[in-house]
């Protein structure tokens, strides 16, 4: 009999598909080994209210969980390994004028990579199982990544990453269910986590404002600049570039009578270009760093639909790809503000093809 | 439903951590048994329920202070070995901060002391923190040295709970007798094992705990020597000669001085079971240390007899915990606690291992139940998931990108 991975971070999802596992496993399926990891340190009350994954509090519900549906409980350390490819990465992605995309670098480094091959190791698991609302299908030798059945919930979008030795080894318990049917799933089974809201902040950035992350982790303070319109008219200032991120329209002190939007911000001169709202709309964009989870993309040029932010329609368009590293998007209508280092996925229907990050233009 | 999805281990597990608790023996049960029945009176109350329950507590003080060769009244009944660490080195620094403010210890001692020195710190006492060497032993030079004239407290352990090294404790009360400077000892890991005559120790306060010997979680006590002062760390009542407020936990205390009657009464099956743990012990070590770059920690010789712990490099010492608690062993590790901590063990980091290397340690700890099959099986299940752990650190082929 072989054993499988939950990973549970004390939410309502993971907690669910652990006992979901935990139920097969007395039906005589595989063992169930339920793992926390903790990815930050936790820093006393104000973060601790803040729902973080990474909450004492956040620990203890995904122990409870555990002791209920019977399976055995063990925290994970990963600080030091979420805190240089996650938070730094964060950090480096807003000063080089990016928007950084730490969910999917959480899934791709600490997860799907160093989660699930230590699990391996320390637990002698062959598999590790998340909360993820995504499906995987294995067809003619080769998985595909599936969107989840809840299209609401669907989470594919921070799940391109993975690859093919990663989808072998992955399992998503939640993917053919709806959100509700999970919370009726953890009320039954009488979780004290059945009701807990969903979280929608970065866990380590518990308020949202990750200003003093970016001073605590790279001493950036920011430093005032100028704010310009496409033609470079000056139309105010900002507290610092890395402040601001595509696609922004609230905190830029500027009536310009119609709302106006960020639409590229430039490091080097610590300069924020705002627009109006069809100057930040695009129909086409590059993306690098590409990746397909079948390991080979479908072809040179294909057609799909592509989603640059999670929950955001995705829209009709042509693929090209280019070089080794980029593609080309061409969209069937114009897309809201794509934002450099946000990552633009692609599909075929329901199927997950891969993607990369939404390149400078 | 939820009952049957409870997770049942096979097969019995081997649990080699009785540094962490030890499982009570049928005879402290029995001894606890009819103060949880019968005599659940208070033992401060006049009528006859309270004088039942006071002739348990009374009789349980003596059988301590026989123990360590103490009288009665110098015995003080608290929570537990943290709690008697606390009262010993907080009480008796302030009850002598009229003639000074400044305490010695060592970098290796349990938190429960370094803690409550931390504390008086904050209260602008000063404290000296006496270094270790690399087997984690104390030099009484050193804390001889670090004795000035405002020094009112020596607070030395008498083996360490990581890695099982024996402090000289004789030759630091020695010396502190003649420097007239108190001396406390946290006993709570040697309790089971080595002598307790506080008189031979020459010590002034010594810490025991109930539930490393096979007593009662919840129940330890504090030697205090006739005539030491204490300033009381909890207000309340009389009890315990006013110097530790609180109904006292009768049932608790008759457990703890059962076991450690059955511990040290007899100093010849003491030593009997001591040498035959200590050979368990030695072929742990033996075993575990012919696995590459596992290496022992602490004291080799000068050692409790039950300890053995190690550095196994390459791995997590949170994993390897894990990985042998799936395969049915109990053990743990000094790097980490169960809410997943990193923080390296501060007795690794004395001693002079770096932090990194701090990591991978492993302390299993035999106790009255374990067998030499037992230690076989762990030494050939160590091994194997030693070489699973360190296939998953080596480097591996990254998944493929295109």
């Amino acid at each position: 009999m072989s054993r499988i991975v939950a990973a549970m971070s004390g939410g309502v999802d993971s907690s669910v598909a652990a006992a979901l596992l935990a139920r097969d496993a007395v039906e005589g399926g595989d063992e169930v080994i339920g793992v926390w990891m903790r990815l930050h340190p936790d820093r006393g009350e104000g973060y601790e209210q803040s729902r973080s994954c990474c909450s004492p509090d956040a620990a203890d519900d995904a122990r409870r969980v555990a002791q209920i549906v019977g399976i055995p409980f063990f925290a994970l350390n990963l600080e030091r390994e979420f805190g240089a490819k996650v938070i730094d990465a964060f950090a480096d992605g807003y000063l080089d004028g990016a928007t950084p995309n730490p969910c999917q670098a959480c899934n791709q480094y600490i997860k799907f990579d160093v989660l699930l091959h230590r699990g391996l190791a320390a637990y002698g698991a062959e598999s590790v199982a998340t909360g993820h609302y995504a499906r995987v299908e294995r067809r003619d030798g080769s998985y595909r990544l599936l969107r989840a059945a809840d299209a609401e919930k669907d989470q594919t979008y921070f799940l391109w990453v993975l690859g093919q030795d990663q989808l072998a080894a992955t399992r998503f318990p939640l993917g053919e269910l709806t959100k509700p049917e999970v919370r009726r799933i953890a009320a039954e089974l009488d979780l004290p986590t059945a009701t807990k809201p969903e979280s929608q902040e970065i866990c380590f950035v518990p308020a949202g404002d990750y200003r003093e992350l970016l001073a605590e982790r790279r001493g950036y303070a920011g430093e005032p600049g100028p704010i310009v319109d496409v033609e470079g008219t000056r139309l105010g200032t900002h507290s610092g570039y890395a402040h601001y991120t595509v696609g922004q329209r609230h905190g830029l002190g500027v009536a310009l009578g119609e709302a106006v939007y960020v639409r590229e911000v430039r490091p080097a001169s610590n300069t924020v270009v705002v627009g109006h709202r069809d100057e930040v709309a695009a129909r086409h964009f590059s993306a690098e760093g590409r990746r397909f989870v079948a390991g080979e993309p479908p072809g040179e040029r294909f057609e799909g639909s592509v989603r640059i932010r999670h929950r955001s329609p995705d829209v009709a368009c042509e693929v090209t790809l280019v070089g080794d590293d980029r593609f080309v998007v061409e969209t069937a209508e114009p897309v809201w503000a794509p934002a450099p280092g946000q990552a633009a996925v692609l599909y075929d229907g329901e199927q997950c093809l891969g993607g990369g990050r939404i390149a400078r233009s | 439903m939820l009952a049957s999805l409870r997770h049942n281990r096979s097969v019995m597990s081997i649990y080699l951590d009785h540094a962490a608790t030890t499982p009570p023996r049928p005879e402290v049960l029995e001894a606890m048994l009819p103060y949880l029945t019968e005599h659940w009176g208070n033992a401060s109350s006049i009528h006859e329920s309270g004088r039942n329950a006071r002739r348990g507590l009374d009789e349980a003080r003596e059988t301590v202070a026989r123990v360590l060769g103490a009288k009665p009244r110098e015995i003080v009944f608290t929570s537990g070995g943290t709690e008697s660490d606390n009262l010993a080195v907080r009480g008796a620094a302030w009850a002598a901060s009229a003639r000074g403010r400044h305490i010695v210890t060592t970098e290796v001692e349990h938190k429960a002391v370094l803690h409550s020195c931390a504390m008086m710190e904050r209260h602008g006492f000063d404290v000296t923190y006496v270094s270790v060497d690399r087997y984690g032993r104390v030099d009484p030079a050193d804390v001889a040295a670090a004795i000035t004239d405002r020094t009112t407290l020596v607070s030395v352990m008498y083996a360490n709970n990581e890695v099982g090294t024996i402090q000289p404790i004789q030759a630091i009360g020695a010396l502190c007798r003649q420097r007239r400077v108190l001396f406390h000892v946290d006993a709570v890991q040697a309790g089971g094992f080595l002598p307790l005559d506080v008189d031979t120790l020459q010590v002034d306060l010594l810490s025991l705990g109930a539930h490393k010997l096979y007593g009662p979680k919840g129940v330890g006590a504090l030697f205090v020597r006739h005539g030491t002062q204490l300033l009381p760390q909890q207000s309340g009542g009389s009890q315990e000669r006013q110097r530790r407020a609180g109904t006292e936990n009768v049932p608790g205390i008759v457990g703890f001085a059962r076991a450690i009657e059955l511990a040290q009464a007899d100093p010849v099956a003491r030593d009997v079971e001591n040498a035959r743990l200590a050979g368990l012990r030695d072929a742990l070590i033996a075993g575990l240390t012919s696995i590459p770059l596992v290496f022992l920690t602490g004291e080799p010789d000068d050692r409790l007899p039950n300890n053995a712990s190690f550095l196994v490099r390459g791995v997590e010492g949170g994993d390897l915990v894990a990985a042998l608690d799936l395969e049915g062993i109990e053990a743990s590790t000094g790097s980490a606690c169960t809410t997943g901590s990193a923080e390296p063990s501060h007795v690794l980091l004395a001693m002079g291992i770096d932090e990194e290397a701090a990591h991978g340690s492993l302390r299993l700890t035999a106790g009255r139940g374990t067998t030499a099959d037992e230690i076989a099986r762990t030494i050939e299940a160590t091994r194997s998931v030693v070489g699973r752990l360190r296939d998953f650190t080596a480097p591996r082929p990254t998944v493929a990108s295109v």
